[in-house]
């Protein structure tokens, strides 16, 4: 039954998936934009995040803010290690080589947390508050909702004056542009690809914890399909630009939701390959994505 | 003598010799190294092909297993003996349902299909630069999984197939190895080859030259996608059991790694590769269980080292163990290139 109390459902049951895509996306999309990686450890860098909250909230003496905060600043490092120990000697090879490096990454960490978590789904169990429920005209949604959605936002939100007005992140969007013009006016690309790679993770943790908490499990692997969904949204919404980032994120959210609340049961276990038929879809009719510019190669 | 007879004969005589290698194995190995032969032969065949699409077009493919799969699951359901099929398939189509196809047959039209949906995925994806195709055939792969999944009738699901007649082993897959070097051989050294490597080096001078890009890359993926078919026909009828979750992404990565290990854009490489990097997992495997605290093994190490040994690889000798050459077998002359 279509009601439009369930279409309201559906719109805030959209806005929190995409809140996370979004998150998760930014991270994907400003690394490709400097460096053309498509860094599949990035999804496993979320999973770290969620990992690294779980430790937090078992300590039962830790502020719950902290147990958010802290796994964004610590993965962030653990980002720019990546970046500095992987990606950083491979900085001017094919796009190939570094592309298989970041597989390779992922897989280190993956079953890294395999041999020392063991590869057991845990439960991830936040205070009881956060997850109590609230109904306004029908329509449920719990504390944690708000707070992924509010969080995110609030992230997007200082992430995008950070990148315009500060002189890094002016830097960043000249760096994006052109590299190699970037570099012959001063600027320091390590350090323009450090900042990218620590606010890229941070946010990924961040959207690894909230993953955890709207799912309640954390497992080594799960960070392999939102990353690669991601990756798809940032596709849709333009890959390199930020605002794309955000955009296709959340319209990834509200296709997804839309696509399991509003077609008839039998199709919801066909949810993520429907994702990846949008992806070939964007792909045939629009490959710079919705706020992408086209850009012609340089030879 | 002509370079090219001469060529063949030698040909004949190594695959004589190989032929005789094989029957040693078959008469003096147990099954469990018989089995580790035969999934050797595969990791060539996976490897080698796989070498057309990211070795030589330089495209970034991340489809094995995808494509494994349909080769696996296609084959399986064509040669699963009638009777077992009214049993655990009612839901088949009757057409399906009355047909045991043989091995062969079988296996190539696991392979053809494979194609087919590498044609589907390859024309939106390869008419755009960039890697697009990594995300995209990794996408591929989830749907694929997704599919076998939910197609209860085709599939049985998370039940898998079982019961699929074992009639796959060591002549079986190396003798589809042979096929696949000598046919991506023939290719890299025809003028589609050329038009490959060009494609790879700089696709914009390609062009210029009258190279139709798509149509290239097109090629390479397709023809990879069908061995790749091949090899998961090969494989079910290995193992006798496939499940949704036998053609998982360590596959696809594991054939990656063999490749840039033996060096991409170089066939003996990727021989070379397929072999050493099918032992070793299986030595660490041992080494895992050896070294098993509290009664479980340390899961997760052997895939360690061999993701290490990737990044390394990549770290400090990108082009690999043999850097695009090919090791030439003694007798074999150079193939004249005509104008």
């Amino acid at each position: 039954m279509i009601t439009p109390t369930y279409v309201a459902q559906q719109i805030i049951n959209g806005v929190n998936l995409g809140s996370m895509y979004a998150l998760i996306a930014i991270g994907l999309t400003i690394v490709y934009g400097l460096l053309r990686l498509i860094n599949f450890a990035h999804g496993d860098l979320m999973m770290l995040g969620a990992y690294l909250g779980l430790l937090l909230l078992s300590a039962t003496f830790t502020p719950l803010a902290l147990t958010l905060l802290l796994p964004m600043l610590v993965i962030g490092l653990v980002g720019v290690l990546v970046e500095r120990v992987a990606y950083r000697p491979l900085r001017g090879a094919p796009e190939v080589t570094m592309l298989i490096t970041s597989l390779a990454v992922s897989s280190i960490i993956e079953n890294t947390m395999v041999m020392t978590v063991t590869a057991q789904p845990r439960a991830f169990t936040l205070p009881s508050g956060v997850n109590q429920l609230h109904t306004v005209a029908g329509v449920s949604f719990s504390t944690l909702d708000v707070l992924t959605v509010g969080l995110s936002v609030a992230l997007m939100v200082a992430l995008t004056l950070y990148i315009r007005t500060s002189r890094t992140g002016i830097a960043m969007r000249a760096a994006a542009e052109n590299l190699r013009a970037a570099r012959l006016m001063g600027i320091d690309i390590n350090r323009v690809v450090m900042t990218a790679f620590l606010l890229g993770s941070a946010l990924a943790a961040a959207a690894g914890w909230l993953w955890a908490a709207k799912y309640s499990t954390v497992e080594p692997f799960m960070g392999f399909l939102p990353g690669l969904k991601a990756f798809v949204a940032a596709v849709i919404g333009g890959i390199g630009v930020i605002p794309g980032a955000v955009l296709g994120g959340y319209l990834l959210g509200f296709a997804e939701i839309f696509f399991v609340g509003f077609l008839p049961p039998a199709f919801s276990g066909y949810r993520d390959a429907f994702v990846f038929a949008l992806l070939l879809i964007i792909l045939l009719i629009r490959p710079n994505g919705i706020l992408g510019v086209s850009t012609d190669e340089r030879a | 003598m002509k370079g090219s007879t001469r060529n063949l004969l030698v040909g004949i005589a190594y695959i004589g010799l190989l032929g005789g290698l094989l029957w040693l194995a078959q008469s003096t190995l147990n099954n469990y190294y018989l089995r580790i032969l035969a999934v050797i032969g595969i990791n060539i065949i996976l490897t080698v092909s796989l070498n057309l699409t990211n070795g030589f077009t330089g495209d970034f493919s991340l489809g094995i297993a995808a494509f494994m799969a349909i080769g696996a699951y296609t084959a399986a359901l064509l040669s699963l003996p009638v009777a077992m099929k009214t049993a655990s398939f009612p839901g088949l189509p009757a057409w399906l349902q009355e047909v045991a196809v043989p091995f062969l047959p079988a296996t190539i039209v696991g392979g053809l299909l494979a194609a087919g949906v590498a044609v589907v995925v390859g024309i939106p994806v390869l008419r755009l630069r960039g890697h697009y195709l990594a995300v995209a055939t990794l996408g591929l792969m989830v749907i694929v999984r997704i599919v076998a999944n939910n197609w209860q009738d085709v599939t049985r699901g998370a039940r898998g197939i079982n019961g699929i007649p074992p009639v796959s082993s060591i002549w079986w897959t190396f003798g589809w190895a042979v096929v696949t070097i000598y046919v991506v051989w023939m290719i890299v050294n025809s003028p589609y080859g050329r038009a490959m490597i060009g494609v790879r080096e700089d696709w914009l001078a390609a062009q210029a030259r009258g190279v139709n890009l798509l149509r290239t890359r097109l090629l390479a993926f397709t023809l990879s996608a069908f061995f790749a078919g091949c090899a998961g026909s090969l494989y079910a009828h290995l193992i006798t059991a496939i499940t949704p979750s036998s053609f998982s992404f360590v596959i696809t990565f594991n054939i990656v790694v063999m490749l840039v290990v033996g060096g991409m854009g170089s066939i003996t490489g990727s021989v070379l590769g397929a072999v050493l990097l099918t032992l070793l997992p299986e030595a660490l495997r041992q080494v895992e269980t050896a070294l098993a605290s509290g009664g479980t093994p340390v899961y997760g190490l052997s895939q360690i080292i061999i993701a290490l040994l990737a990044a390394l690889v990549m770290i400090f000798r990108r082009q690999g163990l043999f850097g695009g050459k090919e090791l030439r077998l003694p007798g074999m002359v150079e193939r004249e290139m005509r104008d």
